[in-house]
């Protein structure tokens, strides 16, 4: 393990991915596809969720089968502001991340003194609780989920509009991924990445390593709460189902395609497993048969992922 | 009279059926070169491990610099002066020497937190100075750039060394620094450690006799748990009860 | 009052026997070949489908039930010699991605084959009524399916020990589960090994799957919910223990099964009605959840971890 340097392809790669998802919405109206714009800010949500699983999984190497949970929270706070008569996002996103980041730091403090298969089971059952917690709560619509009156504001502009909330998850996207790369190079991303690495010693070096591990989880948590609360505006409902246990799985094998710990990973793996939804819909009812095996393909045959070829052809390692 | 600067008071410790340790009582004065030395198995490492903090005791109690260190964990220890090399090299191998030192000098507390979030550290040079620097001191600045696993095996012990003495420590536990280094480089590593010991208090497990007898101030024998003698070479080699535990050899 | 106490007891022993069934296989898969096995709740599913389908087949609870448990044990061998076997020696994330694929591929397969309605499953005619049980010099009458579900909970239970506890390939698997790498050099036929426990396991699974399918629905997905309970007994239990596994799967299904009876009616006695009557629900479904974290800020491995 190298410690995490940007490509030299990345940053024109990156801008011009950027330049072509602002000009996408003008263009799928001009081809008559408005439709299309709801779901690629569905991708572009996604994209979020699963590289914020990535910076806890990729670049902190913590195995969590419970991010779900994270996303979910989000979409509940801000189905929850909305219900107590805040409809300005500005104010509901902020809340969503704060929700979802404490949660994750609660999870985190029990969860983190484990280690391996144990800590993978305990994300999971920590994921399951809150989706029961959710599913009972009557006054929060149980099994139904909270709806949301219409979509909130951001700063005047409607998200109701779908090409508002498109720029606003792009932009939302786009401010996580500056931080991420960010973040990789700074202190904290060597730190992290070296305790992933050999946490002894680390340890032995003088570094707080719960510490670190802490602030990731939590960090992760909050960013896949943006996402929650852009979804719930995106569906118009925070469902319990979102908190489930196979919705932390799917979140999981984004970031698995896309390549673990490489920087776009989780936009690639979101960009390309709903991407496969869609095509495979159409092309039979039991494509999950056909995702299945895709899958085991995948693990047997390409085990870092979709990413990772890419840059076995790029930039110096 | 001045306190030891690491003292341990009847440290013990039990896995499964076994006495690892047995009411150990050890000082380390400051400024000494101190060796423990015993046979295979006598717990030397066992020892190590409970005073950086890697393991707890079940009774007992551990004072670094007159404070009482036994239950904090092992980072805690580390702040506060206490560093340790392992037996098996416990380096970066994937990292250039110079990366490994790095962390190590980053991770001080007087190098700020790691808590940043924006600035890449490939511009703070001051950090790659001094880590070039400790580099230099055990003889690897021409290789600050090689990775890790590319390094000869003594070159790495070198660097486990490097690594631990840019903690800046005031205590420095040595795990058998040459464990499985050959002639020429046990040399090169005990001129580096009578080197060291001008600034830093020693605390060395070897199994070198050669070594132990020509650095050592003072010598601590631990044999099947117990501590059964302590004293400056003269003494420990005229012992009998560490000639016994020993049968007579390297004596 | 004690009626309902005993029934609600006697259903948490059955509810948690079944669990240790799960709970079992799963736990000697983590320990002994410190492999993920998402697709474990999927074997249930698979079992109780083949003992639902073979039943209508043949007519007849036993057979179906024997017929089910084999099919599915030779599920289990065809999985571990093709695509387990080449998971061990992989890091757990390509575990979790591969058994979520079989999640996938056998709850879609299941649909396929069977359709999207749950199946019916009855059960055995002589055991559709209940069972007199004296309590006192009262009478108390207890479903007669569920005294056998018991009873053979109860009885498997005892087997495991023997075979662990007491026998030369019991004493392997305990190894096995404390140092993998040491019962290999000692020249145990490890694969071998890993074979039987794998094949052992999802036999259990498909025992549980059809006992219990006549009392829960025997539908796709059925496999998840149970899936996470069987996590949260290994988890306090600690992995790779058969006796933390029973002790686990007892605490959870006693909790569990008592807390959903009693909590709701505990809380209306302290809380106002609309509060309990939300706070009640919610808390007995994470009770488990809630005992899971408490055990494990004491003892993060578990309450009898089988590894040193």
């Amino acid at each position: 393990m190298a410690f995490y340097q940007a490509p030299r392809w990345q940053k024109p790669v990156a801008l011009i991915g950027l330049v072509a998802l602002c000009l996408l919405p003008g263009l799928l109206q001009a081809l008559d596809q408005s439709f299309y714009i709801g779901f690629a800010t569905r991708v572009l949500i996604f994209a979020l969720a699963a590289s914020s699983l990535n910076l806890v999984l990729g670049f902190g190497g913590m195995v969590s089968l419970g991010h779900a949970a994270f996303l979910g929270a989000g979409a509940y706070t801000a189905a929850l502001c909305q219900q107590a008569g805040i409809n300005e996002a500005l104010i509901a996103l902020p809340l969503a991340m704060a929700a979802a980041g404490l949660f994750a730091a609660l999870v985190g403090l029990i969860s983190l003194r484990t280690r391996g298969v144990y800590f993978i089971m305990i994300t999971l059952a920590f994921a399951q609780m809150a989706y029961y917690l959710f599913v009972s709560a009557r006054s929060w619509g149980g099994d139904d989920g909270l709806p949301l009156q219409g979509r909130m504001t951001l700063a005047g502009h409607a998200l109701a509009d779908d090409q508002t909330l498109y720029f606003a998850a792009l932009g939302a996207l786009t401010v996580a991924m500056l931080l991420f790369a960010r973040l990789a190079q700074a202190r904290f991303g060597r730190t992290v990445q070296a305790i992933r690495e050999n946490e002894t010693r680390m340890a032995a070096l003088g570094y707080p390593v719960f510490r670190y591990r802490l602030v990731t989880f939590a960090l992760g948590g909050a960013v896949a709460g943006l996402a929650g609360a852009l979804l719930a505006n995106l569906t118009g409902l925070a469902s319990p189902n979102l908190l489930q246990w196979t919705q932390s799985g799917t979140l999981l094998v984004m970031v698995i395609i896309g390549g673990v710990g490489s920087l776009f990973g989780g936009v690639a793996g979101a960009a390309v497993l709903l991407g496969l939804e869609e095509v495979l819909v159409g092309v039979t009812e039991h494509w999950h048969l056909l995702l299945g095996g895709l899958l085991l393909a995948i693990v047997l045959f390409a085990p870092k992922g979709i990413a990772a070829l890419f840059a076995r052809r790029g930039a110096a390692s | 009279m001045i306190r030891p600067i690491l003292e341990v008071r009847q440290l013990s410790r039990r896995f499964a059926a076994v006495d690892a340790l047995k009411a150990v009582d050890f000082s380390l004065e400051a400024g000494e070169v101190h060796a423990l030395i015993g046979p295979n198995g006598a717990g030397k490492t066992t020892f190590i491990h409970h005073l950086s903090g890697a393991l707890f005791p079940d009774s007992g109690s551990i004072h670094f610099a007159g404070e009482d260190v036994t239950r904090q964990p092992m980072h805690a220890r580390v702040q506060r002066g206490m560093a340790r090399s392992y037996q098996i090299t416990n380096v970066f191998p994937a990292l250039s020497a110079l990366d490994n030192v790095v962390l190590a000098v980053q991770g001080r507390p007087d190098a700020g937190s790691s808590f940043r979030f924006w600035r890449p550290v490939t511009q703070e040079k001051a950090l790659f100075e001094t880590a070039a620097g400790y580099l230099a001191q055990v003889g690897l600045a021409a290789k600050i750039h090689t990775l890790a696993a590319a390094l000869s095996h003594g070159e790495q012990r070198a660097l486990e060394l490097a690594m631990a003495l840019a903690t800046q420590p005031k205590v420095l536990l040595l795990d058998e620094p040459m464990a499985g280094t050959g002639p020429e480089e046990s040399a090169r590593m005990v001129e580096l450690i009578e080197h060291l010991a001008r600034h830093v208090t020693l605390l060395l497990v070897e199994h070198d006799m050669d070594a132990v007898f020509r650095l050592a101030d003072r010598i601590s024998v631990l044999v099947n748990g117990e501590l059964i003698c302590t004293g400056t070479p003269d003494t420990v080699r005229a012992d009998p009860a560490v000639r016994r535990a020993y049968l007579g050899d390297h004596l | 009052m004690t009626q309902l106490m005993l029934e609600q007891a006697l259903n948490g022993l059955q509810f948690g026997l079944m669990l240790f069934l799960l709970a079992a296989g799963l736990t000697l898969v983590f320990g002994i070949m410190d492999c993920i096995n998402l697709a474990h709740g999927s074997l249930y599913m698979v079992g109780a489908y083949l003992v639902a389908a073979a039943t209508q087949a043949a007519d007849s609870f036993w057979i179906g039930l024997g017929a089910g448990v084999l099919g599915t044990a030779v599920l289990g061998l065809l999985l571990e010699t093709t695509l387990f076997r080449r998971l061990y020696t992989r890091d757990h994330l390509s575990q979790v991605l591969a058994t979520f694929a079989l999640i996938l591929i056998a709850n879609e397969g299941v649909r396929t084959i069977w359709g999207p309605a749950p199946l019916m499953l009855n059960p055995p005619e002589a055991l559709a009524g209940p069972v007199e049980l004296p309590l006192g010099d009262d009478v108390f009458f207890y479903p007669a399916y569920r005294l056998l579900i018991i009873a053979v909970g109860l009885s498997v239970a005892g087997l495991l020990y023997l075979l662990v506890a007491k026998s030369r390939v019991g004493m392997w698997v305990r190894a096995g589960a404390a140092n993998r790498e040491m019962t290999e050099a000692l020249g145990i036929n490890v694969r071998a090994l890993f074979t039987a426990v794998f094949v052992f396991g999802a036999a259990l699974c498909a025992l549980a799957g059809g006992l219990l399918g006549p009392l829960l629905a025997v539908q796709v997905g059925m496999g998840e919910s149970v899936l996470i309970l069987a996590f949260v007994v290994i988890i306090i239990g600690g992995i790779g223990s058969i006796r933390g596994a029973l002790v686990g799967a007892l605490i959870v299904g006693a909790v569990d099964t008592l807390g959903r009876a009693l909590l709701p009616t505990l809380l209306r006695a302290v809380l106002p009605t609309d509060a309990a009557a939300t706070l009640g629900p919610a808390l007995a479904s994470i009770l488990i959840y809630l005992l899971m974290a408490a055990i494990l800020f004491f003892k993060p491995q578990g309450l009898f971890p089988a590894r040193a």
